[in-house]
């Protein structure tokens, strides 16, 4: 199997790795440079547990190729708070109990910033339709889309 | 009960029933928390599974020398690579876990019994050198018959699974060999003498689909062993102390030889509680010399992990012209895939808890089938009979004319009453989950064409446990809670706002770590709705030792009588004049002072949890059918449940919900579909469709708060009901929408279409 050397910026930092030809994203992001709050459920795109933003797109990084990744902008949840400050929607689902078990938790915020990015005042069905993508076992997603909903207000009113 | 749990229990609280963040909260929103899949070592090799393609087949031969010839592979394993189990060997997981069957799950031997069945394992450099490995083992295959319905796997000349298998608990024991494990009759009363006193019976004939857990983390693991036969086990897993039995019974190993580390666990809803992939790690590792970490696919684990029953039931129900029970009869018949232990008894009691009839037959067949080997689901066995059993009084109440939550309320066991389950009841909250419902405003909600109102009741009967707990507490006040229960969904949080309730303390002062086996005596599995009360009364009860001990020291200290030393508001102090003029001391002045007053300062708790709380709830929604495409869309959904008191309510909540909404996917999605060959046919996300956000509204949620005598703090689990009622709540809106009663779950769009079309 051929192999590539991959250049491209991970939140916000440079990185440079290795990969194989048909490894994915999420493998490369996991294995090769230990990001590991991307989670692999499904490997198929069915669940959204590694959801990441790429060149400000949200995607699910096991659909992608690590090789296509060279020269590309990557954001994934270890850079979702700033330094040592979590940001707003990472609060809220804290406050608002809006997790169970945690592991679809990551794909969840990086999918909500997403959509608070492009729309700050989303209604609940905008939410609901947006948020599709991601499985959620636990939760029964109410408690999600509440913490979602109250982010978009509290943002909006800062 | 421990002796110091027994005095008066606490009616007033300062943490309890607050909503602080949980403890490890941080570590889950930004990504940190290490799952069992994100663990890696240096020299750590890939292992994977070779599955059976064939539904059910016997293996003449394993050639693996294609596989060890290949470059990078380090160790092959297959059965010869596990010693044969005693058939009677047992070892505690969620229930008793029968290791001869656990085994043989793990690795085949003479045959596979399942699609997706392991036969043989490879550990090599990278997953690509690991899957050419697989390629390369051959297996001679000789396919037999294969079975996976529960009523044909019943039927006499149906394809055998266990050539030595004799049908249990039948009055002559049978001489051929037979799918139905065993036999079970509950009975109370005399159901023919009740049904002779009914003005009105209905009988209907049921069926629900497997589904499974679901849980979005695959299984995985990471294994290391020793030169001197130590074992390392990373894994997620709902019970560490299982794990590690299970493990070492499979292996041949001492139980202080394996150390079981608990991941962060993502969901497990009852399919985490036994082994599958991990004492196929130790054995690669045992053999390769080098840590081995697996991890499943998602189709691994539909194919080869554990789903809950299919189900095959008849229920006859009698009642008289007001709407009182008078009778129960009702067959149920439950496939546990390819091994005994489906939950139907669980079941078949569960079903007819709630209510107090005292003439009731309960048939229960535990059957096998070629599917792959259930695991336990959420009240194993419960929300199938219940579906039944409420769905009939659905039925009753309709030919009646009564209003549902009335034939209930009318009919439902109260404190003192008995029902089939078989203890008398204590004070319970299933009077008050109904009175909630019917009291929302939900209930009164408008409802327009093709639209309709379900209701349904379940019951769970918790349980408590083996739990062993330490509390250490820190020089400068600060407290540190070693528990070996994994936190499966905010249980950090409960037992740390428990462990500052008691101790009078702030809740932020208090810290809990999951720790792995050898740190800890041993802890039964996170499961059955436990571990808020076990590890709840276990934490309670090591805090309890804290203040005994800070009381003896401060006795000390002021030379009185410890008798004298009295603990309120998270200080000692004299009882009163005559025990001396001293000042008050803090915990945190205690804890300062613990170098100087004999050492360090540290509860424990080892019990064995009796006094769990029957939990009760009531569900009511209200949905819309597409008369055309039989499509469902659900409109408002109540869940209304007895949690005795909820010690954070948001995870209270959460757990409601989320059973909810696990059940509304069962009940119209969600199913293992299999082909003429005995082969999945859809073992992913995209056709094992779940329920995603657009498909759910809102779930409004009634705490209802009936304490448990049997918890210091009046306690019940909740995990489990929650998910008992949704089959029958949807399946009596959707019946009623459609005017035909629903018998077959899931109610998919074809279903309710060949529903109105027949």
């Amino acid at each position: 199997m051929s192999h590539y050397r991959v250049t491209a910026v991970v939140n916000g930092d440079s990185v440079d790795f290795p990969c194989d030809a048909g490894e994915t994203l999420l493998d490369a992001l996991r294995d090769r440079l230990g990001l590991t709050g991307s989670k692999e459920g499904c490997a198929s795109g069915d669940c959204g547990a590694c959801s990441v933003m790429l060149d400000g797109r949200l995607v699910c990084s096991c659909l992608v190729l690590a090789a296509e990744a060279g020269g590309r902008e990557i954001e994934t949840i270890e850079g979702m708070a700033d330094g040592n400050a979590l940001h707003p929607l990472q609060r809220k689902f804290l406050d608002l109990g809006a997790l169970q078990c945690g592991v679809c938790t990551p794909g969840f915020l990086v999918a909500a910033k997403a959509l608070l990015d492009r729309d700050p005042d989303p209604t609940e069905t905008d939410v609901r339709y947006w948020l599709a993508g991601n499985l959620c076992r636990c939760t029964g997603y109410d408690k999600i889309v509440r913490a979602v909903l109250e982010t978009a207000e509290d943002m909006r009113g800062a | 009960m421990p002796p110091d749990l027994e005095f008066t229990r606490k009616t007033s609280f300062e943490t309890v029933g607050a909503r602080p963040a949980r403890p490890d909260g941080n570590d889950k929103v930004t990504g940190r928390a290490r799952y069992g899949a994100d663990v890696s070592v240096a020299g750590m090799l890939v292992g994977k599974v070779l599955r059976s393609p064939h539904a059910h087949a016997r293996i003449v031969s394993i050639d693996t020398s294609g596989a060890e010839a290949i470059e990078g592979v380090k160790a092959v394993a297959t059965r010869d690579d596990f010693p044969d189990i005693a058939p009677d060997a047992a070892v505690e997981g969620e229930g008793e876990e029968n290791m001869w069957d656990v085994a043989r799950n793990v690795m085949a031997r003479d045959k596979a019994l399942y699609e997706g069945h392991a036969v043989a394992a490879v550990a090599a450099t990278s997953a690509a050198v690991a899957d050419r490995a697989l390629k390369s083992i051959d297996v001679t295959w000789e396919v037999l018959p294969h079975v996976t319905d529960v009523d044909e796997a019943m039927r006499p000349g149906a394809p055998v699974l266990h050539e030595d298998m004799r049908t249990k608990g039948l009055e002559n024991a049978p001489r051929a060999p037979s799918n139905v494990a065993e036999y079970l009759k509950i009975a109370m009363g005399d159901s023919e003498a009740g049904f002779a006193k009914a003005d009105l019976v209905v009988e209907r004939d049921f069926r629900t689909e497997a589904a499974h857990q679901g849980y979005i983390e695959p299984h995985a693991c990471l294994a290391t062993v020793s030169e001197d036969g130590l074992a390392e086990l990373w894994c997620c897993t709902q019970g560490h102390y299982g794990v590690r039995a299970m493990c070492a019974a499979i292996l041949g190993m001492e139980l202080s030889s394996l150390r079981v580390t608990p991941s962060e666990i993502g969901g497990g809803f009852g399919g985490k509680t036994t082994v599958f992939l991990e004492p196929v790690a130790l054995a690669l590792s045992r053999k390769a010399g080098r840590p081995v970490k697996m991890t499943m696919s998602r189709e691994e684990v539909f194919r080869g992990s554990g789903p809950t029953s299919s189900t095959s039931m008849s229920v006859r129900i009698g009642a008289t012209g007001d709407g009182r029970l008078t009778a129960c009869e009702a067959t149920f018949r439950y496939q546990g895939g390819a091994f005994p232990g489906s939950p139907v008894s669980y079941g078949a009691v569960c079903g007819m808890a709630p209510y107090d009839c005292r003439d009731v037959t309960l048939h229960c067949y535990d059957v096998v089938a070629n599917r792959p080997k259930a695991a336990a689901y959420r009240a194993p066995g419960a929300p199938m009979a219940a579906f039944a059993i409420e769905s009939v009084l659905d039925e009753i109440a309709q030919k009646l004319g009564m209003d549902p939550i009335a034939l209930r309320l009318k009919n439902a066991v109260r404190e003192g009453k008995t029902s089939v389950y078989g203890p008398t009841f204590g004070p319970v909250g299933f009077v008050e989950c109904l009175e909630a419902a019917r009291d929302h405003a939900n209930a009164r909600a408008p409802l327009g064409p093709n639209q309709a109102r379900g209701v349904a009741a379940g019951f769970w009967p918790n349980y408590g446990g083996q739990t062993s707990v330490t509390m250490n507490v820190a020089t400068d006040g600060s407290v540190l809670l070693s528990l070996g229960t994994p936190d499966i969904g905010g249980s950090r949080a409960s037992m740390c706002m428990m462990a500052a309730e008691e101790l009078g303390i702030g809740y932020g002062t208090v810290k809990a770590i999951i720790a792995d086996t050898h740190a800890l005596g041993h802890n039964d599995t996170t499961g059955g709705s436990r571990v808020t009360h076990s590890a709840g009364m276990a934490t309670i009860e090591a805090a309890r030792q804290v203040i005994r001990i800070m009381k003896e020291r401060a006795a000390r200290i002021w030379d009185i009588d410890v008798d004298a030393v009295v603990w309120e508001a998270g200080r000692v102090r004299p009882s009163g004049p005559n025990a001396g003029d001293h000042e008050p001391m803090s915990f945190r002045e205690m804890a300062a002072l613990s170098a100087r007053t004999g050492g360090p300062i540290a509860g424990h708790a080892e019990i064995d949890a009796e006094g769990a709380g029957a939990s009760f709830a009531v569900h009511m929604t209200d949905l819309e059918v597409d008369p055309e495409t039989g499509r469902v869309v659900v409109l408002r959904y109540l869940t209304v449940q007895d949690a005795g008191k909820a010690v954070h309510p948001d995870y209270v909540e959460g757990q409601y919900q989320g059973g909810a909404a696990q059940g509304v996917g069962w009940a119209l999605n969600e199913e293992y579909v299999y082909d003429a060959e005995g082969r999945l046919r859809n073992p992913g996300f995209l056709d094992y469709r779940m329920p995603v956000a657009s498909d759910l509204p809102m779930i409004d949620t009634a705490i209802v708060e009936v304490p448990n005598p049997g918890h210091p703090y009046g306690v019940r689990g909740v995990g489990e009901t929650p998910i008992v009622p949704p089959l029958a709540a949807v399946g009596n809106a959707v019946s009623r929408a459609i005017g035909r009663r629903m018998t077959h779950v899931p109610m998919s769009p074809p279903r309710i279409v060949e529903a109105l079309d027949g």
